[in-house]
């Protein structure tokens, strides 16, 4: 059941449930070194070894501009995607 | 870059006639993951993450998923084809919740604002 919170001033707001998010240094220096992405904003680019038809290639996001990509990551070959 | 050619070789070219035809990256070290968000430190891995970028570079969408679960490809479709509507459209149309194509698109302006249960209704977010 949803509980009643009473209206005053400030609006009251949310914010994370369950075990604490932990705040040691480590933590967040990884925060920093990997945010998510914002929609609206320009994709990083990147540069990456690549197979494709029997060719080893190299491919840069940016060797796409012109053009919609999809952009997949999954956790290891012989998965599912 | 091996295992993929061995993937696509024994497994993959086995579901998609002559194989993959886009580019399979490797991204060893999760360095592209990292800067996306989608890199598992812990387990060092790649979360299931899919991203849509438009003809500038922009990331129009996203979405994780944790490795258990495999993503739905016609979603993902369906939301490359509403962006570029949108985009050809120059902003004039947009895509209410459920739309696919051939299926009725809003035109966002001052007559739209409370009118749009004149122009969309619930059943409309279904397929």
């Amino acid at each position: 059941m949803a509980e009643e919170v009473s209206a005053g001033c400030a609006r009251p707001t949310g914010g994370p449930v369950g075990e604490p998010v932990p705040e040691k240094q480590d933590d967040i220096k990884v925060k920093e070194k990997s945010p998510m992405i914002q929609v609206g904003k320009k994709a990083p680019d990147f540069s990456a070894p690549g197979y494709q038809k029997g060719s080893f290639i190299n491919v840069n996001l940016s060797d796409y501009l012109g053009k919609w990509v999809l952009l997949c990551f999954y956790p290891g070959d012989f998965t599912f995607v | 870059m091996f295992v993929h050619k061995m993937w696509d070789d024994h497994e993959l070219s086995k579901m998609v006639d002559g194989g993959v035809p886009f580019p399979m990256l490797s991204d060893a070290g999760g360095r592209v993951g990292q800067a996306y968000g989608v890199y598992d430190e812990e387990a060092g891995v790649e979360t299931r993450g899919r991203f849509i970028i438009d003809p500038d570079g922009v990331v129009q969408g996203y979405e994780v998923l944790t490795p258990p679960v495999g993503r739905n490809v016609s979603e993902t479709l369906r939301q490359v084809q509403a962006f570029q509507l949108v985009r050809k459209s120059g902003g004039s149309q947009a895509t209410p919740s459920g739309w696919a194509p051939g299926k009725k698109t809003l035109k966002p302006g001052p007559e739209l604002v409370g009118n749009v249960w004149k122009e969309w209704t619930t059943d409309m977010a279904f397929d």
